[in-house]
């Protein structure tokens, strides 16, 4: 007769699976987090040449010793604020309709499968409709700030609904029943309980997509961006480059003098972009915590 | 109001004036909000509507001459095989997702099965930030740190060939879609119901054992949205292919090689500015149109994956 241990045993072998697991899984995070510290250090170390070359002061140029980026900063400043200004009210306009008014029928089904299909086509599909219809062809924009910015705001239009429908989709359905029973109207019980309290949350997707808009270059090579710019933008129709263009221009020469400035142009994109995001963390991390 | 004004056993109720301009204010607000939610619709159609006549053109021109070994369409003369495209397209994506696979969904299972409250809310933040990086960044470290320090000292197959390689292209290109894979997986394993890990855990299983077998199984088809999600962001990468991968479209097999992916092609002709209805032109639209379709075939997949497996869980 065999004895049957009731007692759970943990063997050598699961106790080593599990510490290799829990290992394993900590290694993915460490990789993320150090990739991150790895790039800003590399760029760091990459862009020390640069450092006296006052960049910030200079255009764009052939000889590295005079070449800056300051039109490509402002030229950034100004395509990206345009296209934030452009897409954000449209695209809480419609994640309110969407989530608050839209009936459930196949024309708001089919219209919500677009908006997520959208959010995923390949940024340069988004520069060839820029270079048929804005660039060229019926508005014949030319490449210019508008064009540019138009293209960006299409870009992260359908990221801005998702995320504000995200947002009004996590204020409690009681405070919307409250208003209603008090007599307000659907539209005024969203705009005074509903709206601001998804605020938040929409304000950090919207600064999370409008940050992606000032990092993307796929699109704006399509775009007459990679032009010598030596003049900072002053209207709609100015010609236009911005940051990430440049770094591409300049990582892409052969010589060496320019690679510095592409990495210390880098680094002050970077700078711009993780100050936005924390801006976005931490509206976030607020509002959970007054939620809590 | 009409709607609100009732005849019931003799009495009227007419809405007062305040009443019927708030309900007037409401119904010109829904035409407004009605008309931007079709925006989306519009830039769709628009995009369809720029991508179909050139991409017929090209057709109608080359006919079935795609299909070859060789792609040189910018030059003397023209050569459309696709071939070459597709094997750097293949390499570079293949590569990222060999990378970011394993990754991502370490990083899932840690954010939603190990980490505490406190270091969930750090962690996803980083995910957020790596996620943040933008493309031209992980190309200048592609070039100048993995080609160089990685690829050329490691590849042990070929001569090495120099600036450019497939392989490191994919490597960057991998640490681009982790976070899209965490991200999506994460949600996924996240809305696994507690009780069945209750009942793993119950039963004496390890916190290891209740992730990978139950979890990740439960939440097997939001894993694989995740991965068709990355998988069709590393197909439309333009600027780190173009960076990395270098501009040329050789037949090879050998990831150490330079290749040419579908959506780097895209950014390498535009450099040279193509003329409206230069053949260049509806090349570039046709490149686009192959992309276009590819990801809206894939998107449509993973949003169908993750609408039935909401279904079963809420």
């Amino acid at each position: 007769m065999s004895t049957v241990s009731l007692r759970s045993q943990k063997s050598i072998l699961r106790t080593l699976k599990d510490a290799l697991f829990a290992t394993f899984i900590s290694i993915s995070i460490a990789f993320a987090l150090g990739f991150i510290i790895f790039v800003f250090y590399f760029l760091y170390q990459q862009s020390i040449p640069a450092w006296e070359l006052n960049i910030m002061d200079k255009f764009p140029s052939a000889r590295p010793q005079n070449a800056g980026i300051q039109s490509g900063f402002w030229g950034s400043f100004w395509v990206v604020g345009i296209a934030a200004v452009m897409s954000i009210p449209v695209g809480i306009l419609a994640g309110l309709y969407l989530e608050e008014f839209a009936k459930s029928n196949r024309v708001t089904r089919f219209i919500d499968l677009t908006i997520r299909n959208l959010a995923g086509v390949p940024a340069v599909v988004f520069g060839m409709i820029g270079l048929a219809f804005i660039a060229r062809g019926p508005l014949s924009w030319g490449f210019t700030v508008g064009t540019a910015a138009a293209v960006l705001a299409m870009l992260i239009l359908p990221v801005i609904i998702i995320v504000t429908r995200e947002a009004l989709r996590a204020v409690p359905p009681s405070f919307k029943e409250g208003a209603l029973a008090l007599g307000a109207t659907p539209f005024q019980a969203m705009m005074r309980l509903v709206l601001p309290h998804a605020m938040p949350g929409i304000a950090t997707g919207s600064i999370l997509s409008v940050s992606r808009a000032m990092g993307e270059s796929a699109p704006l090579l399509l775009l007459g961006a990679l032009a010598f710019v030596t003049f900072n933008p002053e209207g709609l129709d100015s010609d236009y480059t911005v940051l990430p263009l440049l770094i591409f221009r300049y990582t892409s020469d052969a010589r060496e003098e320019f690679h510095a400035i592409a990495a210390a142009t880098s680094l002050i994109l970077m700078a711009l972009l993780f100050l936005m995001n924390l801006i976005a963390i931490i509206i976030r991390d607020r509002s959970q915590r007054k939620r809590n | 109001m009409n709607e609100i004004t009732s005849k019931r056993e003799g009495v009227t109720l007419t809405p007062s004036s305040r009443l019927r301009r708030n309900y007037l204010i409401q119904r010109l607000a829904k035409i407004v909000m009605g008309a931007a939610s079709l925006v989306a619709i519009v830039i769709t159609i628009g995009i369809v509507l720029s991508l179909v006549p050139p991409t017929w053109q090209f057709f109608q021109e080359i006919g079935t001459s795609f299909i070859g070994t060789k792609w040189a369409p910018l030059f003397e003369p023209p050569r459309y095989g696709l071939l070459p495209l597709l094997i750097g397209t293949f390499n570079v994506v293949g590569i990222a997702l060999i990378v970011a696979i394993p990754l991502g969904l370490a990083a899932a299972i840690f954010m939603s099965e190990y980490a505490p409250r406190g270091v969930r809310r750090v962690v996803k933040p980083i995910m957020e930030l790596l996620a943040g990086v933008p493309t031209v960044v992980l190309g200048f470290i592609g070039l100048y740190f993995v080609q160089p320090e990685l690829v050329l000292k490691f590849w042990p197959i070929g001569e090495p060939f120099g600036s450019f390689s497939a392989l490191a292209a994919g490597l960057v290109t991998g640490v681009l879609i982790i976070p899209t894979i965490a991200s999506v997986a994460d949600d996924a394993l996240n809305s696994v119901p507690n009780g069945l890990r209750d009942a793993g855990f119950a039963l004496g299983a390890t916190r290891r054992e209740v992730s990978t077998k139950i979890v990740f199984g439960a939440a097997l088809s939001g894993i694989s949205a995740s991965i068709i999600l990355a998988f069709s962001r590393a197909f439309g990468e333009t600027t780190i292919a173009l960076m990395v991968a270098g501009g040329f479209a050789q037949l090879t097999l050998n990831p150490g090689d330079a290749m040419q992916t579908l959506a780097s092609f895209i950014g390498f002709a535009a450099i040279g500015d193509q003329p409206t209805d230069s053949p260049g032109y509806r090349t570039i639209f046709f490149v686009g149109s192959v992309l276009f379709l590819v990801t809206w075939f894939m998107n449509v997949i993973a949003i169908r994956v993750v609408n039935r497996f909401r279904e079963v869980y809420e």
